[in-house]
């Protein structure tokens, strides 16, 4: 087996989690979907980095995941503000970008 | 000396703003404040003129700089006076005039409530009129010009509840605008020519400079003198402008300002000497508007309007003088003189009459009133006396010095422009005439006016007729006194020069024919209206009558020449406007409202629609990396 | 361990063995379905547990990649700590709230569906046309261990990012808590005060309506019909209507109400006709009501 799979699985992945974006109206699950994606690129930097044979990958992975979480706790936080203001997580309640 | 030439203009704008801001306490005394500050410049005026007498004959022209206006690298615009033989004969003029008027409007607007500020426009036009004459450059004198076109607009449509003053005022202010257009290109011409319009640069260098460009300034001054002086073809105007008030009439539209062309004409003459073109214009256009006025004259009931035509064909006569060059301009002048003396104080006869006739204005409903208004009866005959050039009274000597100019321009040209002179005193002997017979002979032809009230012709009072009086004493001995070893052509020499032109006719002969034809239209006028009673109610006259009651269709041939096909274009413009500009420019914006209208979709605001687009530009982008990876 | 080491070995070498691959075939479909599950769920817990394995997959081929230590981290932080985090805040906004499936932007799923696929195509073309086939192998790398490995890179030539990342946590920790602070500027009423405040004010004097009033529905979630028919607002918790979690039976209620009414209505109408054709006196009708409705209901059985 040629470790290229794992890269189509990532892309795969990536994919699903971008068409989860656009579809879903949760924001809590668009959020779940952008975590998939981001799971999907650290997939993605391993893989590259047992290809190359050195570890730039592998910590390039742990820095998205560090700053994945940051961006949960802030992201989570938005939208239980959201919650609160607006009784509703639905990404489209908060169409405040048109006035 | 010179210091107190500013204060000549200062005391009736000072009245202006005193009167016209003061607001209704003012009421009461405003009138005598504003007579006793054009009597004040009158004083000041006097001073003047003997300060000046005292002078040697080339030291007679004062200055004063009071500041300067727009001092700019190349462009330097000065408030600053000029006072020399033509001015100080102007500032006489105005401030003497305007006094007595001042004066009669005392009585005259007694029972007008408006009466302070009719006092306060009338401070305003001296204000104006004197800036006028006194100013050293074109730019100020500009400023006086729309000053006293200002100040003729709103004494014009004084009475501006009523519906004729205030088209009046209107027709006015636009015609003379026409003019006034003439004089701001004038004064550009001038600019871009000798980088000034400074009085004395600009007539010291007009010689050196050539002809074309004279001519051009020479024709656009003419046109401002045209539409300032009802000259045709711009004389629509005066006639209507007779709805002001008779004082008005009388200062503005007869004595001072209607003359400021002539002044315009006269100050100018060192350009006008210089390009022919332009005087043989000047002289075409007084002879057609002496013989138009004249015409006019004879033909209308509205003793004003007559009047008004007697105006107009008077300061013809001057326009056609000052056109004759050095030969003419000091007997421009002196005409203009004597006519304000005999104009005014027909005018404020007139104004005498229509008081006592509760404001009837129609000659053919007085007759008869000599008895009733003697002082009014004598003062206005002698003025008539003195404008139908009866011998040894002001228009005689006037009228005769301008006939013999005429003579003298020599050639086929003087002996046209001395018969179309002659003419012209034929007329105004008969429209004068005219005038005086159903005015104070014959029997009443009284009618009640509107309201029922017959009317009771009574003298007026004192303030009224010591005006007219004076004026009279004006119109008597004016022309005597100036033509005493040709005084005031000598006066006004160093400003206008003075020249002799050989005559064909000579001096005598000029009077005797002056005088045959002035007895000529005196009996034709006496067999017409003298021998037999007036109708009270105008026959229907031949064609020439029914124009010249029309005006001689001035109107009909404006609204023909420039109101209905401005009308047409206006309509053509604002098709086109609608169609086609509106159309372009409504289309482009109804394309880019659509097109936004359809963009503005893609902006709704829903996180989730933008992530599309993002999503879309990333697959673009890697799309396009993958190609040029395969290219 | 051993399983781990067996692995490590695995991916030390230059070429993918067997077993890895046997391991891929069957992880990765399940992968991928979880990834589908977590698009699809209508529930977000659902799609929050299908995530949580998806992750632990990757962790597993983190794994099998030779990224020991991020595929601890992806166990522990990812599904132990956030896939935490967010079910606790699935639990504060409304665990069973339903994403309706009805797309109110038009257009969104086929453009969404048309995007999916485009740029799946173009990535999976992407590695396709970039795929040298053979590899390094992190044989070397780890060869004194992976934690220490990623520790001296680390600390060595991305300590700067490092530190940098250690101030975003802690920024994002501050934040998280400003964001949701709340500063309460009153005492809070205690329930006496807030019944004196009701008497006061003169705002639901008596106690809110019950609940489910009929015999058949007695649950919190179902509102008490009004005398009308009409359910009423106030007698649910508001909680549980900002979830969407009121079930909604009055419309069932009022249906079989009408039902009753109509089936009174044929009856009354047949008895009545019956009266005038028998003579049968009004007073029994009144009496009998419920044997009537049984043989209206009868009746209405028969045809």
């Amino acid at each position: 087996m040629s470790p290229d799979n794992y890269l189509y699985l990532a892309a795969l992945l990536f994919t699903l989690g971008a068409c989860g974006v656009l579809l879903r109206r949760n924001a809590i699950v668009v959020f779940m979907c952008i975590e998939l994606m981001l799971n999907a690129a650290n997939l993605a930097l391993v893989a590259f980095s047992r290809m190359h044979g050195n570890l730039d990958g592998q910590i390039l992975a742990f820095f998205v995941m560090v700053v994945a979480a940051a961006e949960v706790v802030v992201g989570l936080a938005i939208i239980v503000m959201l919650y609160r203001s607006r009784h509703s997580a639905s990404v489209d309640d908060a169409s405040l970008m048109k006035l | 000396m010179e210091s107190l030439i500013g204060l000549l203009v200062a005391a009736p704008l000072l009245g202006a703003l005193v009167l016209l801001t003061g607001g209704r306490r003012l009421d009461r005394a405003g009138h005598w404040l504003g007579t006793a500050l054009a009597a004040t410049s009158f004083v000041l005026a006097v001073v003047l003129f003997f300060d000046l007498l005292g002078r040697a004959d080339g030291d007679r022209t004062l200055h004063q700089h009071l500041f300067s206006w727009v001092p700019v690298a190349g462009f330097q615009a000065d408030i600053a006076f000029q006072l020399d033989q033509l001015s100080m004969t102007f500032v006489l003029l105005i401030t003497g005039v305007g006094s007595l008027i001042h004066l009669y409007s005392v009585g005259y607007m007694e029972h007008d409530p408006r009466r302070r500020r009719f006092f306060g426009y009338l401070n305003l036009f001296l204000a104006a009129m004197l800036l006028l004459v006194l100013a050293d450059n074109y730019l100020l004198l500009y400023a006086g010009w729309e000053g006293v076109g200002l100040a003729s607009y709103l004494l014009i449509g004084f009475w501006q509840d009523r519906p004729r003053a205030a088209t009046a005022a209107k027709k006015a202010f636009i015609v003379n605008r026409v003019g006034d257009i003439g004089l701001s290109i004038a004064i550009m011409l001038m600019f871009t020519t000798f980088g000034t319009f400074a009085f004395g640069p600009v007539l010291s260098s007009a010689a050196e400079t050539g002809e074309g460009t004279l001519t051009a300034i020479g024709l656009m001054l003419l046109l401002a003198a045209c539409g300032k002086s009802a000259q045709v073809p711009l004389q629509s105007w005066l006639g209507d402008a007779m709805e002001g008030p008779t004082p008005v009439s009388a200062l503005i539209h007869a004595a001072t300002m209607v003359t400021a062309g002539v002044y315009l004409v006269v100050r100018s003459g060192a350009i006008f000497n210089a390009a022919p073109d332009a005087q043989t214009v000047v002289i075409v256009v007084g002879a057609v508007t002496l013989v138009f006025g004249a015409i006019v004259g004879c033909a209308k009931d509205d003793i004003k309007k007559a009047l008004a035509g007697s105006t107009m064909s008077q300061i013809g006569y001057m326009m056609l003088a000052a056109g004759l060059g050095p030969i003419g301009y000091a007997f421009a002048i002196m005409h203009l003189v004597t006519h304000g003396f005999f104009k005014a104080g027909l005018f404020l006869g007139a104004g005498s009459v229509m008081h006592g006739m509760n404001d009837e204005v129609d000659m053919r409903k007085y007759g008869g009133l000599r008895k009733y208004m003697p002082v009014t009866f004598i003062t206005f005959g002698l003025a008539y006396l003195a404008i139908i050039g009866f011998p040894y009274l002001s228009g005689f000597f006037s009228k005769d010095e301008i006939i013999y100019a005429g003579f003298a321009k020599g050639g086929t040209q003087g002996w046209i422009l001395g018969s179309v002179m002659l003419l012209g005193a034929a007329l105004t002997a008969y429209y004068m005439t005219r005038i005086m017979l159903l005015t104070f002979f014959g029997e009443k032809r009284w009618q009640p006016d509107a309201h029922g009230h017959e009317p009771h012709p009574h003298e007026s009072p004192a303030t009224m007729t010591i005006p007219m009086i004076v004026l009279a004493i004006g119109s008597v001995g004016a022309g005597f006194a100036f033509n005493l070893n040709e005084s005031f052509a000598h006066w006004l020499e160093p400003v206008t020069g003075l020249a002799h032109g050989d005559s064909p006719v000579g001096h005598g002969t000029v009077s005797l024919a002056a005088t045959a034809v002035m007895v000529i239209g005196v009996g034709a006028a006496y067999l017409q209206y003298g021998r037999r009673p007036a109708p009270v109610v105008a026959p229907a006259g031949s064609f020439v009558t029914r124009a010249a009651r029309r005006d001689l269709l001035q109107d009909d041939f404006n609204h023909a020449a420039f109101v209905t096909p401005g009308t047409y274009l206006t309509r053509g413009l604002v098709y086109v406007d609608h169609k086609l500009v509106d159309g372009v420019v409504n289309g482009l914006a109804a394309a880019f409202g659509g097109l936004s209208g359809r963009l503005r979709r893609v902006q709704n605001g829903y996180a989730r629609s933008y992530a599309v687009s993002m999503f879309g530009g990333a697959a673009v982008l890697i799309a396009v990396t993958l190609l040029m990876r395969a290219v | 361990m051993n399983a781990l080491t067996t692995l490590g070995t695995l991916a030390a070498e230059t070429s993918t063995s067997t077993g890895e691959s046997v391991q891929f075939w069957i992880l990765a479909p399940i992968a991928v379905a979880g990834g589908l599950g977590t698009v699809l769920m209508r529930r977000a817990v659902y799609s929050a547990l299908c995530l949580a394995g998806t992750m632990i997959i990757l962790a597993l081929f983190y794994l099998a990649n030779g990224a020991y230590f991020l595929g601890v981290v992806q166990i522990v932080v990812y599904t132990g700590a956030v896939m935490m985090l967010f079910l606790f805040v699935l639990m504060l906004v409304g665990v069973s709230a339903a994403d309706s499936l009805k797309e109110t932007l038009k257009g969104q799923r086929w453009l969404a569906a048309l995007l999916g696929l485009g740029l799946g195509t173009l990535l999976i073309a992407g590695i396709g046309q970039a795929a040298g086939g053979s590899f390094t192998g992190l044989g070397q790398a780890n060869a004194g261990g992976n934690v220490q490995g990623l520790a001296s890179l680390l600390f060595t030539r991305y300590v700067v990012a490092f530190e940098v990342t250690g101030i975003l946590l802690t920024i994002a920790a501050v934040g998280a808590t400003m964001l949701t602070h709340r500063e309460r500027i009153e005492r809070i009423k205690s329930q006496r005060e807030q019944s004196v405040d009701r008497i006061k004010n003169a705002t639901h004097i008596p106690p809110l309506p019950a609940p489910g009033v009929y015999a058949r529905h007695n649950g919190v979630d179902i509102p008490g019909l009004l005398p009308d028919g009409t359910p009423s607002e106030l007698s649910v918790n508001a909680t549980l209507r900002g979830r969407g979690q009121i079930r909604e039976v009055h419309r069932e209620a009022l249906r079989d109400l009408t039902a009753l009414e109509q089936r009174t209505a044929t009856y009354h109408g047949q008895r009545r006709q019956q009266g005038i054709d028998g003579g049968t006196d009004g007073a029994s009708v009144g009496a009998g009501n419920g044997t009537e409705d049984e043989r209206g209901d009868a009746g209405e059985e028969s045809r």
